[in-house]
Formats: structure tokens, sequence, C-alpha cells
């Protein structure tokens, strides 16, 4: 029943601590912000001129150059968010908490968007806005599972001790998500097959394959700049409420 | 009363403790060490983090640095600590035998029978009464009543007289006495003079707040 | 008896001392029975075809509600800290609770699912299929609700905010638990499904103890 938390000097723990995260991290934030914007007149330049119409679906396969890459965050979001959760519960590091806290809701918007890009994409070639096709639907769950934790950290007062419990959860929520998955292809009789994720096959070719790249890495680059950005935002928002509580505490014994 | 039963070896320490709440330190700078025998008063205004220092030597909150250490009995004589907080942890719907039965068997049986343990703090007449009938007083002395049927040598009591009559503070400074008479361990928060009869036993830490 | 046994025991005294809860939740379950027939219409063809849906979705919503009690009443009259230092590990603790909590919160239901059956125009095999996807499949949804409960327990108004965590995790335990009854056309894939509904169940009742463990202590003090 020992407890001591004498803390090693470290880099790692200089990124622990919230101020120093934010003098090390904000020379990063201009930088990343010039190359998304780059990255992005690049993509959509790519997308909208310089890469052919689909001989069926004709310009409205343009919507996959948004539609593929939203939902390959709206995974990647999560992992972020369960990696931070490890890091929150296993190490205690401080930051783990804001970035997980952080990623939620852009996880959350990221997902919308495919979903949204999805049925628009879905109308002329369905013929109907939605379709219970199996991607559809467990993006659409993993939907529902972001904004349950968006709505839990809302829920918990005390910010800090929310980290730990939202963790627990977004660890169940992680080793779920391949069985919701798993249950909802199982369900789905109108799956389609997968083309987007084997890219090695035949029918991708580099005129297409080139521009979602460029976009990929685009809207990745979009979420790591916003996601450094809202951490600096729940920093600063922390340490207001951290003064706040303080004021008040001095203001009662005093 | 139980038999006297002779608790191993056992020290309780803390080195520049500081414990507080949601990030915020209430009491730092904590330093004591009491042995087996001892009883250690926690004195001081609200608000200074009484309760948190208990909480915190009962593994519940984490402290905020520095670090504590409980010497003696292996951790694998299962749990060591009982605590005593504010709500009493007792259901009304089940009797006040039921309910102090629940905790024997999950505590283990190690201490007094529970019906002894009921005479000892004044509740054997109402044995088979449910529990939600019970005063807050006697709500008070089925939550002391637990400590009594499993024996474990450190108690943290955080105000253990609170709702109880001048013939229940003696009731805890019995309790307390005939604890460390059996070789065992109390630290308490308390704004009432409950002193254990011998004062060698007693040693007094004063939390003041930070400001 | 061992305090495993303890716990169990406490649990089924204090749901049968207070039995209103159980009742409600096994009124709540039959009341939808009676409704769907108010909003499709008395199609005795059309309920039979919806009826194991129905069922399912009764279950599912029937066991959302009852979740919070699993660990609030605990939590505010401070027995939930008392828990941890028990004679016992605290997720043994949270998993005789799960156990005790399925045998009172879904017991009852399977229970009354015949006048399910039989207001929904379920045939003979169907309502035996019914059955027993039912006792398969709840497990793994009280294990889930348990997560639910430990993760709001110590928010004050938690108790809506449990389930729609929940409802999106156990989306796999309704597909299967509905797919293990399979009346509709196609191949009969209701042995597997059945299966992997019986292996979701395993997996969530072994992983819950532990997540809804560290979830209090780490919620709650």
């Amino acid at each position: 029943m020992t407890t001591d938390t004498a803390p090693k000097p470290s880099f790692w723990n200089r990124l622990a601590h919230p101020g120093q995260f934010v003098a090390l991290t904000r020379p990063l934030l201009w930088p990343l912000t010039i190359i998304t914007a780059a990255l992005f007149i690049a993509g959509l330049w790519f997308a909208f001129f310089n890469s052919p119409e689909d001989y069926q679906m004709g310009d409205t396969v343009r919507i996959m150059y948004i539609h593929v890459p939203t939902a390959w965050l709206s995974q990647f979001v999560y992992g972020i968010m369960a990696v931070s959760a490890i890091g929150s519960l296993v190490w205690r590091h401080p930051m783990a908490d804001v970035s997980m806290k952080a990623a939620a809701p852009l996880g959350a918007t990221f997902t919308a968007l495919a979903l949204f890009t999805g049925s628009l994409w879905g109308r002329p070639t369905w013929g109907t806005f939605w379709e219970w096709d199996g991607r559809m639907t467990s993006t659409l769950v993993l939907l529902l599972i972001y904004l349950g934790i968006v709505a839990l950290w809302r829920a918990f007062d005390d910010q800090l001790r929310a980290a730990r419990v939202i963790a627990v959860f977004t660890l169940v929520g992680a080793i779920n998500i391949p069985i919701i998955k798993f249950s909802v292809d199982w369900w789905s009789t109108l799956h389609q097959p997968s083309s987007v994720f084997t890219m090695s096959g035949p029918h991708m070719p580099p005129s297409i394959l080139t521009p979602l790249l460029v976009m990929a890495i685009a809207f990745t680059m979009l979420f790591l700049t916003l996601h450094l950005k809202a951490m600096h935002t729940e920093v600063a928002r922390r340490r207001l409420m951290a003064l706040q509580r303080q004021a008040a505490q001095t203001g009662k014994t005093a | 009363m139980t038999e006297r039963q002779v608790f191993g070896s056992l020290a309780l320490s803390a080195h520049a403790l500081a414990v507080g709440r949601g990030g915020i330190a209430l009491a730092q700078g904590l330093e004591f060490k009491v042995q087996n025998g001892k009883c250690l008063l926690l004195r001081g205004p609200n608000g200074v983090g009484k309760s948190t220092l208990l909480l915190t030597l009962a593994g519940i909150v984490e402290a905020l640095d520095g670090s504590f250490k409980l010497e003696g009995p292996t951790s694998e004589d299962g749990p060591l600590l009982h605590y005593c907080g504010h709500r009493n942890a007792i259901k009304p719907r089940l009797s006040v035998l039921e309910n102090l039965d629940f905790w024997a068997q999950l505590n283990g049986p190690t201490g007094a029978a529970s019906l002894e343990a009921l005479e000892t703090v004044g509740l054997d007449h109402v044995a088979g009464l449910d529990a939600g009938y019970l005063s807050a007083g006697q709500g008070r002395r089925l939550a002391l009543a637990r400590l009594l049927v499993s024996a474990r040598p450190l108690w943290l009591l955080d105000e253990p007289t609170a709702a109880l009559d001048t013939e229940g503070h003696d009731l805890v400074t019995r309790l307390i006495d005939a604890h460390l008479e059996a070789g065992g361990l109390v630290v308490a928060a308390t704004h009432d003079p409950i002193t254990p009869t011998d004062p060698n036993r007693v040693e007094t830490l004063v939390m003041a707040g930070i400001h | 008896m061992s305090a495993f046994a303890a716990v169990i025991a406490r649990e089924l005294r204090l749901s049968i001392r207070t039995g209103g809860d159980v009742l409600t939740l096994v009124l709540f379950f039959v009341m939808i029975g009676v409704v769907v027939p108010f909003a499709v219409g008395p199609d005795r063809e059309l309920l039979s075809r919806l009826a194991p849906g129905v069922v399912w979705i009764a279950a599912f919503l029937s066991m959302l509600l009852g979740l919070d009690r699993l660990f609030r009443a605990d939590h505010e009259d401070g027995t939930l800290i008392l828990l941890r230092h028990a004679d016992l590990p605290f997720w043994a603790v949270v998993a005789a609770k799960v156990m005790a909590h399925w045998v009172v919160s879904a017991v009852p239901l399977i229970v009354a699912s015949p006048l399910l059956a039989v207001m929904l125009a379920l045939d003979g095999s169907a309502f035996w299929r019914v059955v027993l996807s039912l006792l398969v499949g709840t497990p793994a949804l009280a294990a889930l609700g348990a997560i639910g409960a430990a993760v709001t327990v110590s928010i004050r108004r938690g108790g809506l905010i449990a389930p729609v965590l929940i409802l999106p995790l156990a989306v796999p335990v309704l597909i299967f638990g509905v797919g293990a009854i399979s009346t509709g056309p196609g191949p009969d894939l209701s042995g597997s499904a059945l299966l992997f509904l019986a292996a979701i169940s395993l997996i969530t009742l072994a992983l819950s103890p532990f997540a809804a463990a560290l979830a209090i202590s780490s919620g709650e003090d």
C-alpha cells in the first residue's frame, strides 16, 4: 500500500505538463495549417479537374473524394481516442485525457460527414438516400457511439474524474466495434463488396487513386491540426476552471 | 464483547502527503507515523481535507503528491482496513441483523458474532426490525457494529460520533479503546471530544487549509 | 456462505423485498406487446412475422430501463465504497451483482414472454426459439448494461445517458438474437446466429466485471 508519485523528469513528463505541452506544440500549428491547405488545394484540383468520370456514375463519383477520407477518419479518430484512453488509464498522462476529449467531437463530425456524403452518393447509385447497407449501417452505429461519448463528457462535472471513466468506456467501445462491424455485415444482405479499401484491385486506376490518396492525407492533416488546436483550447479551458475554483476556495475560507 | 484479538505489528506513515479532490489540493505536506495501539485524531475546521485524507488512506481517492505506507501484515491476509464514512450503507428493506450479517459474510466473519456486535452497540432489541425504521443515531450504531463483525487492524473513521447522543460518544470511546487494546490502529476525524481513556495512545494531527 | 454468494443473496433479497421494480419491468415488457398491434394493425400474419423482433426489442428496452438501479442505490448510500474493501476482489463483487441483476431483470421477462407470444400470434416452435435466444442473449445485455451503469454511476442524472451509451454497443446482441429465431425466407442461419450470440454473451460476461469495476473505482469517490 505505497503510493509514490515522485516525478521523473523526461521529455514525456515535460509533455505531461499542460502548459509545457502548449508551449512546445504551438509552433507546429501554423505549418500544419499551411500543409493542410496546400494538400486540400492539390487534392481538390485533382478531384475536380484531373480525374476521370465514372462510366456509370458520371460526375457523382467525385463525392468519393470526400466520402472515403472522412470514412477513413471516422475509424482513425476512434483509434486515436482508444490510444489516448490507454495513455490515460495506464500512464495517467494528463494530455491523454485532453487528447481523448478533443478528439470525440471531431470524430463525430467526420463520421457524420462520411454518412452525409455516403447518402448523397447513394441517391444516384441506389436511388435512395439511405440504404441499410452494411458499411453505412456500421458507420451509423459508430456515430451513435461517438455522440454517446460526447454526451458523457458533457454529463460529468469533474473533468479529471470523467477522463478515466470515459477511457474505460472508449476501450469497451473499441473492443466492440469489430464485433458490431462483423454482426452488421452478417445481417446486411445488400452489402456492397469493398472496393475502396482493397486498393490494389485492378478497378482502381491511378488517375483515381492519386487524388484519393492526396485527399485522404489532406483530411488526416486537417484532423491533426484541428485536434491540436482543440487540445490547446481544452488546456486553456481547464486552466480557467482551476482558477475559478481556486478563487471560490480562497473566497470561502478567507 | 469480542475476545481480545491481538493484531500483528503495524505502522501507518505518511511522507509529504498531499490530498485533494478534482486536482485541487486541500492539504499538503502531511507527515505522521502511528504504530498499532495508537489512535490518530484528525482535527481542524471544515474543508481542510480530513475526509479526503481518510478516503486517500482508504485507497479510494488518489494522493496528489507524496506517499503513505501501511507496514506490517502483508496484503495477502486480505483487506486490512475498515472505512466508516458519512453514509451508513444501510439497506432500509433488510432487517438490522440481515444488514450486519451481509457485511460479516462479505468482509469475512473474523470478529464478533453479529448478535454480539449488535448487543455491544445497543441495537440487540431491534435486530429483527427493518433497518429503515432506525433513527439516524441508531443507523450510526449499526454502521459501527460493522467494524466489530470483521476483525481488521486499521479503522478509518470519518465523524464516527455524527448523530450520536452522549451515551453514543461513550460507546465510540469504548469501541476505540477496545480496538487499541487489541493492537489495532485508529485514524479518526472528529469535532467531538472523543478521546481514548489512555492519553498516551492518542496522537493528534491538526490540519490547516492551504492559503 | 461465501462472500460471492452473500452478494447474490443480498441482491435477490433486496429485489424481492422491493418487488415493485421487477413488476414494473415485466409490465413494461408486456405493454410493448400490447401496443404494437395498435400500431401496425391486428393482422395475425404480419404480427407473427414481426413477433421475434418485437419480443427482442421489448426485452432490450426493458433491460435498459432497469439498468440504473444496478449501482446507483449502492452509490448513494455509501455501500459501493465499502464493497471495495470486501474480502473479495471488487470485480468479483461486480460479477456477482451482474449475475443477480440478470436473474431479477431478464428471467422475469423470459417467464412473461408466453404472454407476448400469444398476443403476437407466435406459433409453438418459433416461441421456443424466442425463449432460447432470450436465454442465451440476455446475459450479454446485463453485462453490457453493467458497464453503462458503472460509467454513469457518479453522474447525478446518469439514468438517461446509460441506455444511450449501451444501445449502440448492444446492436450485435439484437442482430444475432433475432437472427437465431430466423423465421424469414432464405437459408436458415439461425444455428450459427445462436452460436455467435452465445459467443458474444461469453465475451461480454468475461469482460464486463473488470471494465465496470474499473469504471466505478475511477469515477466514484
